[in-house]
């Protein structure tokens, strides 16, 4: 069986500069078949079919199309990555953006085989050099699309991480903090350190955390709760637990977590109402006569 | 030779910290502790340690024996003042220094030992 041969330079590579506008305009009409590309406006695509034409075109060192590292493919990789990482934040599915590069198949494929219609070998030389640089970008265009993914999701847990821990200020004296969400290890650590700090600042003898907001309680969130009371209770600040759910009272026992001596609540006017009489306060209703003063 | 003094007011022990503790530093200073605990009536050691930023579990053990050594003799151990970054440390090592009483500030100490004294009275 004859060897698949590397030419000096690809004919399917000079058919695209020779041939550019058709190619151009036949593809631009097979992207357009994918779901969303049609929400794209064509001269867009056009433009960027263009450049990217341009790019494919140009680098002239032909052993450096298998190879993707290859200096003379990095505008060419550049621009990829920008249009999967735009196409990625539009929302755009990962087979939208890949059919980007694979939509070119068909009318560079249907081109060679009407450019070589009497030579099958050289057809087949053909066919699978253009594949090969196709699929490579394709898979680039992939890794470049699930880059830009995992930022955002990367930007988002930051963003999550830093609205979810306010200690806020009930009273004088009584510091509550509002947990939402999964608590893991990292989000604990961030807890405890803003909680005892702000003990800190405010010399607060009572801090109440509240976890109407956390979904599940296991072993591990048990534990990272109980590493923040006693951090509390060492800094000489009392830790009142307030917001456990009926569900939650339920899986702390079936786990067999024991709580100690940790004050809980069910909820948090329960545990204001603690944190009011320990520091020898307490609410009392008025009498109509006193309200109009 | 380096000490941490330790002032008498009354039935209650002022010892504060303010330098680095070294593990040679802290086993003298568990000694005088407790000599000074059974030379006098004592009813409460404070321990201020706001100024301490750095712990080990050498420390955080010293901590815990001193308050059992004082107990032993009568004394109730009050630590006050204790950093963030030294609580966490604490109880990364699993040290929860259960059965030591904790305050934010001395003068909160200070309020606690005398409750703790008038409800005994």
């Amino acid at each position: 069986m004859p060897e698949i041969t590397h030419t000096a330079r690809s004919d399917f590579r000079r058919l695209i500069v020779e041939r550019r506008e058709e190619v151009l305009t036949a593809w631009v009409k097979e992207q357009l078949k994918e779901g969303r590309v049609e929400s794209l406006p064509p001269a867009e695509l056009r433009a960027q079919g263009d450049e990217f034409l341009t790019l494919i075109a140009d680098p002239a060192d032909s052993d450096s199309i298998l190879d993707a590292d290859a200096a003379a493919w990095a505008p060419a990789r550049a621009f990829l990555a920008d249009l999967s990482r735009t196409r990625a934040r539009q929302g755009f599915s990962p087979s939208e953006t890949a059919s980007f590069v694979f939509a070119l198949k068909r009318p560079l494929f249907a081109m060679l085989r009407a450019e070589f219609a009497d030579d099958a070998a050289q057809l087949g030389d053909e066919i699978w050099h253009a594949t090969e640089l196709l699929d490579q970008l394709g898979l680039l265009t992939m890794e470049e699309y699930q880059r830009g993914r995992e930022e955002v999701i990367h930007r988002q847990q930051q963003e999550m991480l830093e609205l979810s821990t306010p200690v806020v200020t009930l009273w004088d004296g009584v510091l509550a903090l509002p947990m939402i969400g999964t608590l893991d290890s990292a989000r604990t650590q961030i807890v405890m350190e803003t909680l005892l700090q702000r003990i800190v600042e405010t010399g607060a003898a009572i801090a109440i955390i509240d976890i109407t907001g956390v979904p599940t309680v296991d072993t591990m969130t048990a534990q990272h709760l109980l590493k923040t009371v006693t951090a509390t209770r060492l800094m000489g600040a009392e830790c009142i637990i307030s917001g456990i759910r009926p569900q939650i009272a339920q899986t702390i026992v079936h786990l067999g977590v024991d709580l100690g001596d940790v004050t809980t609540k069910a909820t948090l006017a329960d545990a204001f109402r603690v944190a009011l009489a320990r520091t020898g306060r307490m609410v009392t209703t008025t009498t109509n006569a006193e309200q109009t003063k | 030779m380096e000490r941490i003094p330790i002032l008498r007011m009354g039935k209650v022990l002022l010892v504060t910290i303010q330098v680095d503790m070294h593990d040679q530093l802290a086993m003298t200073l568990q000694n005088d502790l407790a000599k000074a605990i059974a030379s006098q009536e004592t009813s409460c050691v404070l321990l201020d340690i706001s100024a301490l930023e750095i712990v080990d579990s050498f420390i955080g053990r010293m901590m815990a024996n001193t308050a059992g050594m004082g107990r032993i003799l009568g004394a109730e151990t009050v630590v006050v003042g204790m950093q963030p970054a030294v609580a966490i440390t604490l109880v990364e090592l699993g040290l929860s220094l259960k059965g030591i009483h904790t305050a934010l500030d001395v003068e909160r100490g200070m309020a606690l030992v005398e409750r703790a004294a008038a409800a005994r009275a």
